[in-house]
């Protein structure tokens, strides 16, 4: 998909845990691992290698919990 | 063929049920007992006794009309109608002394003398409760000789039609001003007037149970006739709904099914689901052979109670329609015009190129749709196709783009996504709130069910950018209706909120014995700062805080306060958050687990509810279960022998990404038009072009098959067995009345296909696909078809703990344990207005047309919507100069159409609406790729427009109508 619409869909669930009490950058990470079809996270994985342009602060923090496709 | 036999009592039994204490009477020397406020002829009909009658049938209230139905009853004068008599203790009744059949008698001479005597060429000749009451109360002679009568066209003694026609020779016939010539506007019924007994049963139907009051009686004493509307009307043109409940009441053949007129009265009857939204009406399929002749409101389903719409009790005629497509066909390139094939040619066609696809591409290259109106078991084998045999979990459903938030809202909120009623519960209410939905075009038979309960007394609270019949129809009227804008769902529900809980109308001590009590202290926190006040977001959702305030203070202030919502909550960037609201909403009232309450989803389509049970859902296994827990994956490991892929699959948005990105090549699409019903259609095309494989698996060459190499003949719902489950969880059996026409059920088909790809299946019916469910799925453990056809359905969760099911969800407890209340903040959605677009479009449904229309086209509902229309305020149609009936070019960033436009105030000044039912108006060129945070539910009721006036089509128009029809072209079979 487009970069600008990977970035929305990231940037909104980010929105949406900025709001919620507890582990903020683990319950995105949550979200993207249960949601998110490999090829997608290989793209936000590559998107952030190359500087992560546009996307919020939390998407970059849950990174590290965000599980890398291995395939 | 083996038809299942009815096994319930399905005769009329004179009146409603009752439910008061017990009462005990004798009945021509039969003692019975009955509740309390039954009448005399229901109790007479429980000891075995039937009662002559015509004007009382049970689905309406008593109202003793007729007097045929009097009785004597000892220590009372006279002769009580029985129909309108309430049982008392001790009282003893005669239906057959001879005193009342005299009477009787008496009443059918006087019926008959103002009745033709065509019977035996009367379309209702055998199906006739005129007939059989004159046969039951001994009518042997009519004394009255010729006079005034409403039957006789030439006004010169005629008493049958044949003998009118041979008179009607004679010029000179003085002509009968009382006759009234058939109404014959309903495409789907005929209104007889001469037939009429003016019984009123038709009047009450259209009043009690449609609850549309289009229906009256015009003029007093022997003028009397049952009129649709004012005297200038017929019944096309008359207020009426064409929901059949006044047919449906009709003792004789004054309205009736003009399919009967044509094929003869039915000899055979099977109890089916309807396939069409998701109240999953139950009908009775009436039949001669194996042709259909009418579709019946079936009285024992749970789910409509005897009463149906437009829809399932008439348009039914699409499956006999010319544009079916009977054989499999299959082309290289989708340029080529398509080949007819064999069925082993086109199912070998496609297992050689999806594997050659997985081969070449990687098993994630491959994905199945499957369909919300096919059966649980037909889903179920398409999700296994995906999971078992393409080996990835590339499987998603329309539920997609309709209720997924309402998945993610509920099971974050409640711990289960499933809606916590039945229908019967609206019964029980005291104050709705109907949020983002349409019921009485979307749902009609569930909106009748409510209308009742409202005109009952209930209040009503109607949230919706435009003023729906809801808000204000015959004898309903909304206590608040709060016209917000497009977008700002989540704006209203949390100002709800906030006034329920600063104003201290929370219900504490549900909340402490329900939920989390700390969350629900951060909630609250949350939910009362001052800018989530009605007064601080008035001006961003224009909805007035005053009214607002008020509404929220009537949902907290009743009893029983229950919410309904529709795809207006879950269609938008913030679907789930407002769900997760609207499960707030109703914890804070503590209305959750027991009666006339509750979270109500309105799904959209008959089976979406079952079709999100069976697994289709890339992330989850049937059951909700996530892919990633290795013990779930354990137990269809071992079922299906194969390995499950731990990571969630491509939803449907994503498939079209990825098929843009050249990763995703092969697409089994069964009973879907996603071309046509998706978001955003020239991303969608642009996705279904780049694919390699499309496989189309339907009923008709839809939009989506312009794209396809293989196309696949489906059966309609009357050519297969299975199940459906509503929007209450209520799993319905879907029972076969005629052989496929195209040879095979689309169960077997989905076989075929997997046997073709080496897949070793071998089901022989349906029953054994449930049961494999049930042996997989801890929810439907307990359902076998045994126990649907000896319960008449079952509502999941159906297992040990609840053998015959769940009418009702979290009744001690909610599934999660304790109920959580979740902060919703509002998030302005990425789609504004501004000089471009500045204009809301918001879309929606019309009660004659189902979703694409593919069905409804192609019946006679079209009479009633032939084309999509644009609702704009006349003052933003004054701006822009355009007139009623305008052909107008709708403009959005996505694209553009053309269609006509029509002036209402039912939209605020700033919004338009239309429908999405006619693919040459392709409504879905206009909405965007953006979507629900959570599940990527597409935001179809957003986005920004602009509206100027317009000559004719555009040239994307008209170019997408050149590549459909170049696309459907079909070379002659070779000989």
């Amino acid at each position: 998909m487009s970069p600008e619409k990977m970035v929305t869909m990231a940037n909104q669930i980010a929105t949406f845990f900025e709001s919620q009490p507890g582990d903020r950058p683990a319950l995105v990470a949550a979200h993207i691992n249960d949601f998110w079809e490999p090829r997608m996270r290989r793209q936000l994985f590559d998107h952030v290698a190359a500087g992560g342009k546009g996307l919020k602060p939390l998407v970059i923090d849950a990174m590290d919990q965000i599980n890398e496709p291995v395939d | 063929m083996k038809d299942f036999i009815i096994p319930w009592d399905d005769s009329d039994k004179g009146t409603p049920a009752k439910t008061g204490a017990p009462v005990t009477l004798t009945v021509d020397g039969a003692a019975v007992t009955v509740p309390e406020g039954t009448s005399v002829m229901r109790a007479a009909y429980e000891a075995g006794i039937t009662v002559p009658k015509l004007c009382a049938t049970d689905n309406v209230e008593a109202f003793g009309s007729c007097r045929l139905c009097v009785v004597e009853i000892e220590g009372r004068r006279g002769t009580p109608a029985s129909c309108t008599t309430p049982v008392t203790e001790g009282m003893v009744v005669h239906t057959q002394s001879s005193k009342v059949r005299r009477i009787r008698k008496g009443v059918m001479e006087l019926y008959i003398s103002d009745h033709p005597l065509d019977c035996l060429t009367c379309s209702a000749n055998g199906d006739c409760e005129l007939q059989d009451m004159a046969g039951a109360v001994g009518l042997r002679d009519v004394r009255y000789e010729y006079g005034q009568n409403h039957f006789d066209p030439t006004g010169d003694g005629a008493l049958s039609l044949a003998d009118a026609k041979r008179r009607a020779d004679d010029t000179d016939l003085p002509g009968n001003f009382r006759y009234m010539e058939k109404d014959e506007s309903n495409p789907y019924f005929t209104y007889d007037p001469s037939k009429c007994i003016v019984c009123s049963r038709c009047v009450r139907a259209c009043e009690e149970v449609q609850g549309t009051f289009a229906l009256t009686i015009e003029g007093r004493g022997f003028d009397s006739r049952v009129s649709a509307g004012t005297p200038m009307d017929d019944f096309l043109s008359s207020d009426c709904v064409s929901c059949g409940a006044c047919v449906q009441a009709c003792p004789t053949a004054t309205l009736q099914e003009k399919s009967v007129a044509e094929l003869g009265t039915p000899t055979r009857a099977v109890v089916t689901t309807c396939a069409y939204c998701g109240v999953g009406c139950s009908f009775k399929a009436e039949m001669n052979g194996d042709q259909l002749v009418r579709m019946t409101p079936y009285k024992n389903g749970k789910a409509n109670r005897g009463h149906s719409c437009v829809k399932g009790r008439f348009a039914y005629g699409y499956m006999e329609h010319p544009d079916r497509i009977l054989s499999p066909m299959i082309r290289e390139s989708i340029d080529e015009p398509w080949r007819e094939v064999s069925w082993d040619e086109a199912l070998g066609f496609a297992a050689k190129r999806l594997k050659s696809l997985q081969k070449n591409y990687g098993r994630r290259s491959l994905g199945v749709i499957t369909s919300s109106r096919c059966t649980n078991e037909e889903t179920f084998l398409v999700q296994k196709l995906a999971r078992g045999v393409f080996m990835n979990n590339n499987t998603d459903t329309c539920a997609r783009v309709c209720h997924s938030p309402t998945g993610y809202g509920l099971g974050q909120t409640f711990g289960t996504s499933a809606g916590t009623q039945d229908f019967d519960s609206v019964e029980h209410t005291d104050v709705v709130i109907v949020i983002g939905a349409n019921p009485t075009d979307g749902h009609p038979v569930f909106a009748s069910r409510l209308k009742k309960r409202l005109r009952q007394g209930a209040k009503l609270i109607v949230i919706d950018p435009r003023r729906t019949d809801l808000v204000k129809s015959p004898h309903i009227e909304a206590a608040h209706h709060l016209p917000l804008r497009p977008g700002t769902n989540v704006a209203v529900v949390t100002a709800l909120a906030h006034t329920i809980v600063t104003e201290g109308l929370a219900d504490e001590d549900y909340i402490r014995e329900r939920c989390d009590w700390d969350e629900y202290l951060a909630y609250s926190e949350f939910v009362s700062d001052p800018r989530h006040s009605p007064e601080a977001v008035e001006e961003l959702t224009g909805v007035p805080a005053e009214e607002l305030r008020a509404a929220a203070r009537t949902f907290a202030g009743e009893k029983n306060g229950a919410i309904y919502y529709g795809l207006g909550v879950t269609e938008h960037s913030q679907g789930s958050t407002t769900v997760m609201g609207i499960a707030n909403l109703a914890m804070l009232t503590g209305n959750v687990g027991r009666k006339g309450v509750g979270v109500n989803p309105l799904r959209g389509q008959n089976n979406v509810q079952g079709s999100c049970d069976m697994g289709s859902f890339p992330h989850e296994l049937p059951g909700y279960r996530h892919v990633k827990n290795p013990e779930v994956r354990e137990i269809f490991e071992k079922a299906w022998g194969v390995t499950i892929d731990p990571e969630p699959g491509l939803r449907i948005p994503n498939m079209l990404d990825a098929a843009v990105d050249g990763t995703f090549k092969g697409l089994y699409c069964q009973g879907e038009d996603i071309l046509q019903s998706d978001p955003d259609t020239k991303h969608v095309a642009a996705g279904l072009a780049a694919m390699e494989c499309v496989i189309v698996h339907d009923l008709f060459l839809n939009e989506t098959a312009n794209y396809a190499h293989v196309f696949l003949p489906g059966s309609s719902f009357l050519e297969k067995d299975g199940t459906f489950t509503n929007a209450e969880r209520r799993i319905n059996m879907v029972r076969k009345v005629m052989a496929p026409k195209a040879g095979y059920a689309d169960w077997e088909v989905t076989q075929l296909l997997a046997q073709a790809m080496g897949a070793d299946w071998n089901y022989s019916h349906p029953r054994e696909i449930m049961a494999e469910i049930a042996a997989t799925t801890p929810s439907f453990a307990g359902v076998t078809y045994e126990k649907i056809n000896e319960l008449g359905s079952i509502q999941w969760p159906c297992n040990d703990a609840a053998p015959e099911g769940t009418p009702m969800m979290h009744i001690d407890g909610f599934v999660r344990g304790k109920g959580r209340l979740m902060i919703t903040e509002y998030v302005a959605t990425d789609e504004k207005t501004g000089p471009r677009f500045p204009l809301l479009l918001t879309t929606g449904r019309i009660l004659s047309q189902y979703n694409v229309g593919a069905q409804t086209r192609r019946t006679a509902n079209s009479t009633w919507h032939d084309q999509d229309l644009l609702e704009i305020h006349p003052h933003d149609a004054e701006v822009r100069g355009v007139k009623e009936g305008d052909f107008v070019k709708l403009a959005s960033r996505s694209g553009e159409t053309t269609l006509r436009a029509t002036l209402t105030d039912r939209v605020s000044p700033g919004v338009v609406y239309t429908t999405f039912h006619h693919p040459d108006t392709q409504a879905n060129v206009i909405t965007t790729d953006f979507s629900d945070w959570a599940t990527n539910c597409p935001e179809y009721k957003v986005t920004a427009v602009q509206v100027s006036p317009s000559n004719g089509p555009t040239d994307w128009q008209e170019e997408y109508a050149e590549q459909a029809a170049q696309s459907r072209r079909i070379l002659p079979a070779a000989e």
